[in-house]
Protein backbone atom coordinates (compact mmCIF):
# COMPACT_ATOMS: atom_id res chain seq x y z
CA UNK A 1 0.00 0.00 0.00
CA UNK A 2 2.82 2.35 0.94
CA UNK A 3 4.52 1.46 -2.31
CA UNK A 4 1.45 2.53 -4.30
CA UNK A 5 1.21 5.81 -2.41
CA UNK A 6 4.88 6.44 -3.09
CA UNK A 7 4.37 5.81 -6.80
CA UNK A 8 1.41 8.21 -6.88
CA UNK A 9 3.23 11.01 -5.08
CA UNK A 10 6.50 10.47 -6.86
CA UNK A 11 5.02 10.74 -10.34
CA UNK A 12 2.51 13.48 -9.69
CA UNK A 13 4.89 15.85 -7.87
CA UNK A 14 8.52 14.81 -7.63
CA UNK A 15 9.03 13.49 -11.15
CA UNK A 16 6.31 15.55 -12.70
CA UNK A 17 5.75 14.40 -16.26
CA UNK A 18 5.90 17.87 -17.77
CA UNK A 19 8.23 19.72 -15.47
CA UNK A 20 10.91 17.16 -14.84
CA UNK A 21 10.48 14.54 -17.56
CA UNK A 22 9.61 17.01 -20.34
CA UNK A 23 6.88 14.84 -21.80
CA UNK A 24 3.62 16.26 -23.09
CA UNK A 25 4.94 19.77 -23.66
CA UNK A 26 2.75 20.41 -26.71
CA UNK A 27 -0.63 20.35 -24.97
CA UNK A 28 0.99 21.92 -21.91
CA UNK A 29 1.74 25.01 -23.99
CA UNK A 30 -1.22 24.73 -26.32
CA UNK A 31 -4.15 24.34 -23.96
CA UNK A 32 -2.91 26.40 -21.01
CA UNK A 33 -4.44 29.65 -22.23
CA UNK A 34 -7.70 29.29 -20.35
CA UNK A 35 -8.30 27.62 -17.00
CA UNK A 36 -11.60 26.24 -18.23
CA UNK A 37 -10.20 24.32 -21.19
CA UNK A 38 -7.11 23.24 -19.25
CA UNK A 39 -9.39 21.59 -16.71
CA UNK A 40 -11.11 19.72 -19.52
CA UNK A 41 -7.81 18.74 -21.11
CA UNK A 42 -6.50 17.56 -17.74
CA UNK A 43 -9.61 15.45 -17.24
CA UNK A 44 -9.39 13.97 -20.72
CA UNK A 45 -5.70 13.14 -20.28
CA UNK A 46 -6.32 11.51 -16.87
CA UNK A 47 -9.03 9.39 -18.44
CA UNK A 48 -7.00 8.40 -21.47
CA UNK A 49 -3.80 7.64 -19.55
CA UNK A 50 -5.56 5.65 -16.82
CA UNK A 51 -7.42 3.48 -19.32
CA UNK A 52 -4.49 3.25 -21.72
CA UNK A 53 -2.02 2.12 -19.04
CA UNK A 54 -4.35 -0.64 -17.89
CA UNK A 55 -5.31 -1.84 -21.36
CA UNK A 56 -1.78 -1.76 -22.73
CA UNK A 57 -0.57 -3.57 -19.63
CA UNK A 58 -3.14 -6.31 -20.17
CA UNK A 59 -2.20 -6.64 -23.83
CA UNK A 60 1.47 -6.77 -22.93
CA UNK A 61 1.03 -9.45 -20.27
CA UNK A 62 -1.29 -11.60 -22.35
CA UNK A 63 0.11 -11.35 -25.85
CA UNK A 64 3.46 -9.63 -26.09
CA UNK A 65 5.48 -10.74 -23.10
CA UNK A 66 7.92 -13.61 -23.72
CA UNK A 67 6.61 -15.51 -20.70
CA UNK A 68 2.97 -14.67 -21.49
CA UNK A 69 0.37 -17.27 -22.51
CA UNK A 70 0.38 -16.48 -26.23
CA UNK A 71 4.15 -16.62 -26.72
CA UNK A 72 4.46 -19.77 -24.62
CA UNK A 73 1.70 -21.49 -26.52
CA UNK A 74 3.35 -20.70 -29.83
CA UNK A 75 6.83 -21.42 -28.53
CA UNK A 76 8.20 -17.95 -29.23
CA UNK A 77 11.08 -17.67 -26.78
CA UNK A 78 11.97 -14.09 -27.68
CA UNK A 79 8.46 -12.78 -27.17
CA UNK A 80 6.77 -10.12 -29.25
CA UNK A 81 7.96 -7.12 -27.26
CA UNK A 82 9.15 -5.39 -30.40
CA UNK A 83 5.47 -4.81 -31.14
CA UNK A 84 5.01 -2.74 -27.97
CA UNK A 85 5.12 0.68 -29.58
CA UNK A 86 2.88 -0.05 -32.54
CA UNK A 87 0.21 -1.90 -30.57
CA UNK A 88 0.18 0.66 -27.78
CA UNK A 89 -0.21 3.49 -30.26
CA UNK A 90 -3.16 1.69 -31.83
CA UNK A 91 -4.84 1.35 -28.45
CA UNK A 92 -4.17 4.97 -27.51
CA UNK A 93 -5.46 6.29 -30.83
CA UNK A 94 -8.65 4.27 -30.47
CA UNK A 95 -9.15 5.48 -26.92
CA UNK A 96 -8.71 9.08 -27.94
CA UNK A 97 -11.26 8.61 -30.70
CA UNK A 98 -13.63 7.19 -28.15
CA UNK A 99 -13.10 10.10 -25.74
CA UNK A 100 -13.68 12.47 -28.62
CA UNK A 101 -17.03 10.86 -29.48
CA UNK A 102 -18.02 10.79 -25.85
CA UNK A 103 -17.28 14.48 -25.35
CA UNK A 104 -18.94 15.47 -28.60
CA UNK A 105 -22.10 13.76 -27.49
CA UNK A 106 -22.18 14.64 -23.81
CA UNK A 107 -20.07 17.76 -23.23
CA UNK A 108 -20.07 19.63 -26.57
CA UNK A 109 -18.84 22.88 -25.03
CA UNK A 110 -15.71 21.18 -23.74
CA UNK A 111 -15.32 19.40 -27.09
CA UNK A 112 -15.24 22.74 -28.86
CA UNK A 113 -12.93 24.45 -26.40
CA UNK A 114 -10.37 21.64 -26.64
CA UNK A 115 -10.48 21.85 -30.41
CA UNK A 116 -7.52 20.35 -32.19
CA UNK A 117 -5.76 19.43 -28.95
CA UNK A 118 -8.16 16.60 -28.25
CA UNK A 119 -7.03 14.46 -31.19
CA UNK A 120 -3.51 15.55 -30.30
CA UNK A 121 -3.68 13.44 -27.12
CA UNK A 122 -2.97 10.61 -29.54
CA UNK A 123 0.45 12.05 -30.13
CA UNK A 124 0.87 13.20 -26.55
CA UNK A 125 4.15 11.53 -25.66
CA UNK A 126 3.13 11.37 -21.99
CA UNK A 127 0.48 8.78 -22.87
CA UNK A 128 2.81 6.56 -24.84
CA UNK A 129 5.52 7.19 -22.26
CA UNK A 130 3.32 5.83 -19.48
CA UNK A 131 2.45 2.72 -21.49
CA UNK A 132 6.08 2.00 -22.35
CA UNK A 133 7.40 2.82 -18.87
CA UNK A 134 4.95 0.35 -17.35
CA UNK A 135 6.76 -2.34 -19.30
CA UNK A 136 10.23 -1.01 -18.52
CA UNK A 137 9.57 -0.70 -14.79
CA UNK A 138 7.87 -4.12 -14.66
CA UNK A 139 4.82 -2.87 -12.78
CA UNK A 140 1.92 -5.15 -11.96
CA UNK A 141 -1.69 -4.35 -12.83
CA UNK A 142 -2.50 -2.14 -9.81
CA UNK A 143 0.84 -0.37 -9.96
CA UNK A 144 0.22 0.41 -13.61
CA UNK A 145 -3.10 2.03 -12.81
CA UNK A 146 -1.63 4.07 -9.96
CA UNK A 147 1.37 5.06 -12.04
CA UNK A 148 -0.88 6.14 -14.91
CA UNK A 149 -3.14 8.16 -12.64
CA UNK A 150 -0.15 9.68 -10.83
CA UNK A 151 1.45 10.80 -14.08
CA UNK A 152 -1.76 12.19 -15.50
CA UNK A 153 -2.70 14.01 -12.31
CA UNK A 154 0.77 15.54 -12.36
CA UNK A 155 0.15 16.60 -15.96
CA UNK A 156 -3.25 18.07 -15.10
CA UNK A 157 -1.75 19.88 -12.10
CA UNK A 158 1.05 21.44 -14.15
CA UNK A 159 -1.42 22.38 -16.87
CA UNK A 160 -3.82 23.99 -14.43
CA UNK A 161 -1.08 25.92 -12.64
CA UNK A 162 0.24 27.16 -15.95
CA UNK A 163 -3.24 28.19 -17.09
CA UNK A 164 -3.76 30.13 -13.87
CA UNK A 165 -0.46 31.93 -14.28
CA UNK A 166 -1.09 32.70 -17.92
CA UNK A 167 -4.61 33.94 -17.33
CA UNK A 168 -3.74 36.18 -14.42
CA UNK A 169 -0.21 37.38 -14.98
CA UNK A 170 1.02 37.13 -18.53
CA UNK A 171 -2.16 37.18 -20.60
CA UNK A 172 -2.17 40.93 -21.31
CA UNK A 173 1.60 41.08 -21.97
CA UNK A 174 1.77 43.90 -19.45
CA UNK A 175 5.35 45.05 -19.01
CA UNK A 176 6.75 42.12 -20.97
CA UNK A 177 9.40 43.12 -23.53
CA UNK A 178 8.19 42.72 -27.08
CA UNK A 179 10.61 39.92 -27.91
CA UNK A 180 9.38 37.85 -24.97
CA UNK A 181 5.66 38.17 -25.59
CA UNK A 182 3.68 35.06 -26.41
CA UNK A 183 5.41 31.69 -26.37
CA UNK A 184 8.84 32.80 -25.03
CA UNK A 185 7.47 34.10 -21.75
CA UNK A 186 5.41 30.93 -21.38
CA UNK A 187 8.52 28.80 -21.79
CA UNK A 188 10.37 30.92 -19.23
CA UNK A 189 7.44 30.57 -16.84
CA UNK A 190 7.52 26.81 -17.40
CA UNK A 191 11.21 26.71 -16.56
CA UNK A 192 10.60 28.63 -13.32
CA UNK A 193 7.82 26.19 -12.47
CA UNK A 194 10.22 23.33 -13.13
CA UNK A 195 12.71 24.86 -10.68
CA UNK A 196 9.92 25.19 -8.11
CA UNK A 197 8.95 21.55 -8.59
CA UNK A 198 12.60 20.65 -8.15
CA UNK A 199 12.00 21.47 -4.48
CA UNK A 200 9.97 18.28 -4.15
CA UNK A 201 12.96 16.12 -5.06
CA UNK A 202 14.05 15.65 -1.45
CA UNK A 203 10.68 14.19 -0.51
CA UNK A 204 11.17 10.68 -1.73
CA UNK B 1 15.45 -17.97 -34.92
CA UNK B 2 13.46 -21.13 -34.43
CA UNK B 3 10.63 -20.51 -36.86
CA UNK B 4 10.76 -17.11 -38.39
CA UNK B 5 7.61 -17.63 -40.44
CA UNK B 6 5.49 -18.20 -37.37
CA UNK B 7 7.13 -15.24 -35.76
CA UNK B 8 6.25 -12.82 -38.54
CA UNK B 9 2.83 -14.35 -39.04
CA UNK B 10 1.93 -14.05 -35.37
CA UNK B 11 3.17 -10.48 -35.22
CA UNK B 12 1.14 -9.49 -38.28
CA UNK B 13 -1.95 -11.30 -37.06
CA UNK B 14 -1.66 -9.77 -33.62
CA UNK B 15 -1.42 -6.22 -34.89
CA UNK B 16 -4.17 -6.91 -37.41
CA UNK B 17 -6.44 -8.39 -34.77
CA UNK B 18 -5.81 -5.48 -32.40
CA UNK B 19 -6.69 -3.06 -35.16
CA UNK B 20 -9.79 -5.02 -36.08
CA UNK B 21 -11.08 -5.24 -32.52
CA UNK B 22 -10.44 -1.57 -31.85
CA UNK B 23 -12.07 -0.70 -35.15
CA UNK B 24 -15.17 -2.69 -34.25
CA UNK B 25 -15.23 -1.10 -30.82
CA UNK B 26 -15.02 2.38 -32.35
CA UNK B 27 -17.68 1.50 -34.88
CA UNK B 28 -20.09 0.46 -32.17
CA UNK B 29 -19.19 3.50 -30.08
CA UNK B 30 -19.75 5.87 -32.99
CA UNK B 31 -23.25 4.46 -33.44
CA UNK B 32 -23.96 4.79 -29.77
CA UNK B 33 -22.57 8.30 -29.41
CA UNK B 34 -23.97 9.59 -32.65
CA UNK B 35 -24.64 13.30 -32.50
CA UNK B 36 -27.72 14.47 -34.28
CA UNK B 37 -26.38 16.89 -36.84
CA UNK B 38 -28.75 19.21 -38.57
CA UNK B 39 -28.85 17.66 -42.02
CA UNK B 40 -29.10 21.08 -43.54
CA UNK B 41 -25.70 21.83 -42.04
CA UNK B 42 -24.08 19.11 -44.12
CA UNK B 43 -25.89 20.33 -47.24
CA UNK B 44 -24.88 23.93 -46.62
CA UNK B 45 -21.34 22.79 -45.99
CA UNK B 46 -21.38 21.01 -49.34
CA UNK B 47 -22.65 24.12 -51.07
CA UNK B 48 -19.90 26.32 -49.67
CA UNK B 49 -16.67 26.65 -51.65
CA UNK B 50 -14.69 24.76 -49.03
CA UNK B 51 -11.41 26.63 -49.21
CA UNK B 52 -11.59 27.56 -45.51
CA UNK B 53 -10.32 31.07 -46.19
CA UNK B 54 -12.08 32.59 -43.19
CA UNK B 55 -13.39 35.61 -45.10
CA UNK B 56 -16.84 35.03 -43.58
CA UNK B 57 -15.51 35.60 -40.09
CA UNK B 58 -16.09 32.03 -38.96
CA UNK B 59 -13.38 29.44 -38.38
CA UNK B 60 -13.51 27.75 -41.76
CA UNK B 61 -16.41 26.62 -43.90
CA UNK B 62 -17.62 24.19 -41.21
CA UNK B 63 -18.16 27.02 -38.75
CA UNK B 64 -19.93 29.09 -41.40
CA UNK B 65 -22.20 26.18 -42.37
CA UNK B 66 -23.08 25.61 -38.74
CA UNK B 67 -23.98 29.25 -38.20
CA UNK B 68 -26.07 29.38 -41.39
CA UNK B 69 -27.91 26.16 -40.50
CA UNK B 70 -28.70 27.52 -37.06
CA UNK B 71 -29.93 30.76 -38.58
CA UNK B 72 -27.25 32.80 -36.85
CA UNK B 73 -25.77 33.94 -40.12
CA UNK B 74 -27.51 35.00 -43.34
CA UNK B 75 -27.48 32.69 -46.35
CA UNK B 76 -25.27 35.26 -48.00
CA UNK B 77 -22.53 34.92 -45.41
CA UNK B 78 -19.93 33.51 -47.76
CA UNK B 79 -18.32 36.37 -49.69
CA UNK B 80 -16.23 34.08 -51.88
CA UNK B 81 -19.10 31.99 -53.21
CA UNK B 82 -21.11 35.12 -53.92
CA UNK B 83 -24.48 35.00 -55.58
CA UNK B 84 -24.52 31.39 -56.90
CA UNK B 85 -23.57 29.95 -53.53
CA UNK B 86 -26.04 32.16 -51.71
CA UNK B 87 -28.76 31.00 -54.08
CA UNK B 88 -28.03 27.33 -53.45
CA UNK B 89 -27.88 27.85 -49.69
CA UNK B 90 -31.13 29.78 -49.82
CA UNK B 91 -32.74 26.79 -51.54
CA UNK B 92 -31.45 24.47 -48.84
CA UNK B 93 -32.61 26.73 -46.06
CA UNK B 94 -35.90 27.47 -47.77
CA UNK B 95 -35.51 31.23 -47.59
CA UNK B 96 -35.20 34.05 -50.04
CA UNK B 97 -31.70 35.21 -50.66
CA UNK B 98 -32.86 38.70 -51.56
CA UNK B 99 -31.21 40.77 -54.22
CA UNK B 100 -28.28 38.52 -54.84
CA UNK B 101 -26.33 40.93 -56.96
CA UNK B 102 -26.14 43.28 -54.01
CA UNK B 103 -24.51 40.49 -52.11
CA UNK B 104 -21.44 39.99 -54.23
CA UNK B 105 -18.57 41.81 -52.67
CA UNK B 106 -15.22 42.90 -53.94
CA UNK B 107 -12.15 44.37 -52.35
CA UNK B 108 -11.71 48.09 -52.71
CA UNK B 109 -8.59 50.17 -52.11
CA UNK B 110 -9.44 53.31 -50.21
CA UNK B 111 -6.81 55.45 -51.87
CA UNK B 112 -6.51 57.02 -55.29
CA UNK B 113 -3.25 58.80 -54.67
CA UNK B 114 -1.46 57.80 -57.84
CA UNK B 115 1.92 59.24 -58.74
CA UNK B 116 0.46 62.25 -60.55
CA UNK B 117 -2.01 63.12 -57.79
CA UNK B 118 -0.15 62.48 -54.54
CA UNK B 119 2.97 64.45 -53.73
CA UNK B 120 6.12 62.55 -52.99
CA UNK B 121 8.20 63.77 -50.09
CA UNK B 122 11.27 61.61 -50.71
CA UNK B 123 12.49 58.73 -52.76
CA UNK B 124 12.65 55.33 -51.12
CA UNK B 125 15.03 52.66 -52.20
CA UNK B 126 15.09 49.48 -50.19
CA UNK B 127 13.09 46.33 -49.73
CA UNK B 128 10.07 46.68 -51.96
CA UNK B 129 7.33 45.54 -49.64
CA UNK B 130 4.66 47.58 -47.89
CA UNK B 131 5.16 45.96 -44.52
CA UNK B 132 8.83 46.91 -44.59
CA UNK B 133 7.91 50.36 -45.73
CA UNK B 134 5.74 50.72 -42.66
CA UNK B 135 8.84 51.48 -40.60
CA UNK B 136 10.11 54.34 -42.76
CA UNK B 137 8.80 57.85 -42.11
CA UNK B 138 5.18 58.23 -43.20
CA UNK B 139 5.02 54.59 -44.19
CA UNK B 140 5.40 55.53 -47.82
CA UNK B 141 7.22 57.92 -50.07
CA UNK B 142 4.08 59.96 -50.47
CA UNK B 143 3.49 62.92 -48.24
CA UNK B 144 0.14 61.55 -47.07
CA UNK B 145 0.74 59.07 -44.25
CA UNK B 146 -2.54 57.33 -45.05
CA UNK B 147 -1.73 56.73 -48.69
CA UNK B 148 -1.22 53.49 -50.53
CA UNK B 149 2.53 52.92 -50.57
CA UNK B 150 2.24 51.12 -53.86
CA UNK B 151 4.79 48.43 -53.09
CA UNK B 152 2.34 45.62 -53.66
CA UNK B 153 2.01 43.52 -50.49
CA UNK B 154 -1.58 43.05 -51.58
CA UNK B 155 -0.50 41.97 -55.05
CA UNK B 156 1.69 39.27 -53.55
CA UNK B 157 -1.12 38.16 -51.25
CA UNK B 158 -3.72 37.86 -54.01
CA UNK B 159 -4.09 34.33 -55.34
CA UNK B 160 -6.42 35.37 -58.11
CA UNK B 161 -4.35 38.01 -59.91
CA UNK B 162 -7.07 40.50 -59.07
CA UNK B 163 -5.10 43.40 -57.63
CA UNK B 164 -2.31 45.33 -59.27
CA UNK B 165 -0.29 48.42 -58.58
CA UNK B 166 -1.06 50.86 -61.35
CA UNK B 167 0.70 54.19 -61.39
CA UNK B 168 1.74 53.91 -57.75
CA UNK B 169 -1.55 52.86 -56.26
CA UNK B 170 -3.18 49.44 -55.84
CA UNK B 171 -6.24 48.85 -58.00
CA UNK B 172 -8.65 45.93 -57.71
CA UNK B 173 -9.89 44.09 -60.78
CA UNK B 174 -13.55 43.79 -59.82
CA UNK B 175 -14.21 40.91 -62.18
CA UNK B 176 -11.40 38.71 -60.89
CA UNK B 177 -11.81 39.56 -57.19
CA UNK B 178 -13.33 36.78 -55.09
CA UNK B 179 -13.52 38.79 -51.88
CA UNK B 180 -11.32 36.29 -50.07
CA UNK B 181 -9.81 39.07 -47.99
CA UNK B 182 -6.16 38.12 -48.40
CA UNK B 183 -5.20 41.63 -49.53
CA UNK B 184 -7.11 43.16 -46.62
CA UNK B 185 -4.92 41.28 -44.21
CA UNK B 186 -1.78 42.08 -46.18
CA UNK B 187 -2.23 45.87 -46.28
CA UNK B 188 -0.30 47.38 -43.36
CA UNK B 189 -2.27 50.62 -43.70
CA UNK B 190 -5.67 48.96 -43.62
CA UNK B 191 -6.69 50.68 -46.84
CA UNK B 192 -8.52 47.73 -48.35
CA UNK B 193 -12.03 46.68 -47.40
CA UNK B 194 -14.83 44.64 -48.90
CA UNK B 195 -17.57 46.64 -50.57
CA UNK B 196 -20.66 45.55 -52.49
CA UNK B 197 -19.85 44.78 -56.11
CA UNK B 198 -22.56 47.09 -57.39
CA UNK B 199 -21.79 50.07 -55.21
CA UNK B 200 -20.27 52.83 -57.26
CA UNK B 201 -19.94 55.67 -54.79
CA UNK B 202 -17.23 55.08 -52.25
CA UNK B 203 -14.96 57.40 -50.33
CA UNK B 204 -11.63 56.37 -51.78
CA UNK B 205 -9.57 58.00 -49.08
CA UNK B 206 -8.60 57.14 -45.54
CA UNK B 207 -6.64 60.19 -44.43
CA UNK B 208 -7.50 61.90 -41.19
CA UNK B 209 -5.43 65.00 -41.88
CA UNK B 210 -6.89 68.48 -41.87
CA UNK B 211 -8.15 69.82 -45.16
CA UNK B 212 -5.19 72.12 -45.73
CA UNK B 213 -2.64 69.37 -45.17
CA UNK B 214 -4.56 67.07 -47.50
CA UNK B 215 -4.59 69.74 -50.19
CA UNK B 216 -0.84 70.07 -50.02
CA UNK B 217 -0.27 66.29 -50.03
CA UNK B 218 -2.76 64.98 -52.55
CA UNK B 219 -5.11 66.38 -55.13
CA UNK B 220 -7.70 63.62 -54.82
CA UNK B 221 -7.94 63.19 -51.04
CA UNK B 222 -10.87 63.92 -48.78
CA UNK B 223 -10.49 67.44 -47.40
CA UNK B 224 -13.40 67.08 -44.99
CA UNK B 225 -15.20 70.04 -46.53
CA UNK B 226 -18.57 68.51 -45.68
CA UNK B 227 -20.23 69.23 -49.04
CA UNK B 228 -21.23 65.58 -49.35
CA UNK B 229 -22.78 65.59 -45.90
CA UNK B 230 -24.74 68.77 -46.63
CA UNK B 231 -26.03 67.54 -49.97
CA UNK B 232 -26.87 63.96 -49.07
CA UNK B 233 -30.67 63.54 -49.04
CA UNK B 234 -30.47 60.30 -47.09
CA UNK B 235 -28.26 61.28 -44.14
CA UNK B 236 -25.90 58.59 -45.38
CA UNK B 237 -22.52 60.32 -45.30
CA UNK B 238 -20.89 62.12 -42.42
CA UNK B 239 -17.56 63.78 -41.84
CA UNK B 240 -15.93 62.38 -38.75
CA UNK B 241 -12.27 62.86 -37.82
CA UNK B 242 -11.67 64.87 -40.98
CA UNK B 243 -12.90 62.06 -43.21
CA UNK B 244 -16.19 61.47 -44.97
CA UNK B 245 -17.65 58.10 -43.99
CA UNK B 246 -20.65 56.46 -45.61
CA UNK B 247 -23.13 54.42 -43.65
CA UNK B 248 -25.60 51.73 -44.66
CA UNK B 249 -28.30 54.25 -45.55
CA UNK B 250 -26.47 55.06 -48.76
CA UNK B 251 -28.59 54.47 -51.86
CA UNK B 252 -25.72 55.00 -54.26
CA UNK B 253 -27.51 57.98 -55.81
CA UNK B 254 -24.25 59.69 -56.65
CA UNK B 255 -25.00 63.22 -55.44
CA UNK B 256 -21.99 63.20 -53.12
CA UNK B 257 -19.71 62.15 -55.94
CA UNK B 258 -20.99 65.05 -58.05
CA UNK B 259 -20.46 67.53 -55.24
CA UNK B 260 -17.08 66.31 -54.06
CA UNK B 261 -14.58 69.05 -55.05
CA UNK B 262 -11.54 66.79 -55.08
CA UNK B 263 -13.01 63.62 -56.54
CA UNK B 264 -12.29 61.58 -53.44
CA UNK B 265 -15.70 59.97 -53.82
CA UNK B 266 -15.72 57.59 -56.76
CA UNK B 267 -18.42 57.22 -59.35
CA UNK B 268 -18.70 60.80 -60.57
CA UNK B 269 -20.64 61.03 -63.78
CA UNK B 270 -18.75 62.62 -66.67
CA UNK B 271 -19.91 66.04 -67.75
CA UNK B 272 -22.72 65.63 -70.25
CA UNK B 273 -21.69 66.39 -73.80
CA UNK B 274 -23.49 69.36 -75.20
CA UNK B 275 -26.54 68.37 -77.22
CA UNK B 276 -25.37 70.43 -80.17
CA UNK B 277 -22.03 68.68 -80.39
CA UNK B 278 -21.24 67.43 -83.85
CA UNK B 279 -19.90 64.12 -82.69
CA UNK B 280 -22.56 61.51 -82.04
CA UNK B 281 -23.25 61.36 -78.31
CA UNK B 282 -21.37 58.43 -76.84
CA UNK B 283 -23.57 55.73 -75.38
CA UNK B 284 -24.10 56.92 -71.85
CA UNK B 285 -23.69 53.58 -70.15
CA UNK B 286 -20.30 52.97 -71.64
CA UNK B 287 -19.14 56.41 -70.68
CA UNK B 288 -20.16 55.86 -67.09
CA UNK B 289 -18.46 52.51 -67.04
CA UNK B 290 -15.30 53.90 -68.54
CA UNK B 291 -15.25 56.70 -65.99
CA UNK B 292 -15.68 54.23 -63.19
CA UNK B 293 -13.00 51.96 -64.54
CA UNK B 294 -10.65 54.89 -64.63
CA UNK B 295 -11.59 56.12 -61.18
CA UNK B 296 -10.99 52.83 -59.54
Amino acid sequence: MLGLLLIAIKYSLVSNVVLSQFLGICPFLGVSKKTESSKGMGGAVIFVIAIASVVTHAIYILFLKASGPLCRALGLKDGLEFLNTIVFILVIAALVQFVEMFLKKNIPSLYESLGVYLPLITTNCAVLGVALNNVTYGYNFIECLVYGIGISVGFALALLLMAGIRENIIADNDGIPHAFQGSPIVLITASLMAIAFFGFSGMI
Amino acid sequence: MENITTFVLVAALLVGATGLILGLFLGVASEKFKVEVDEREALVRAALPGNNCGACGFPGCDGCAKAIAKGEAPVTQCPVGGAPTAKRIAEIMGTEAGDLDQVKQVAFVHCQGSCDKAKQSYHYSGIADCSDLAVVPNGSEKECPYSCAGYGSCVKACQFDAIHVINGVAVVDKEKCTACGACIKACPKKLIALVPYKKKRLVACKNLLKGKDVRSACSIGCIACGLCEKNCPFDAIHVTDNLAVMNEKCTDCGICAQKCPTGAITGKRPVKPKPAAAAPPPPKKDAVKAAEGGAQ
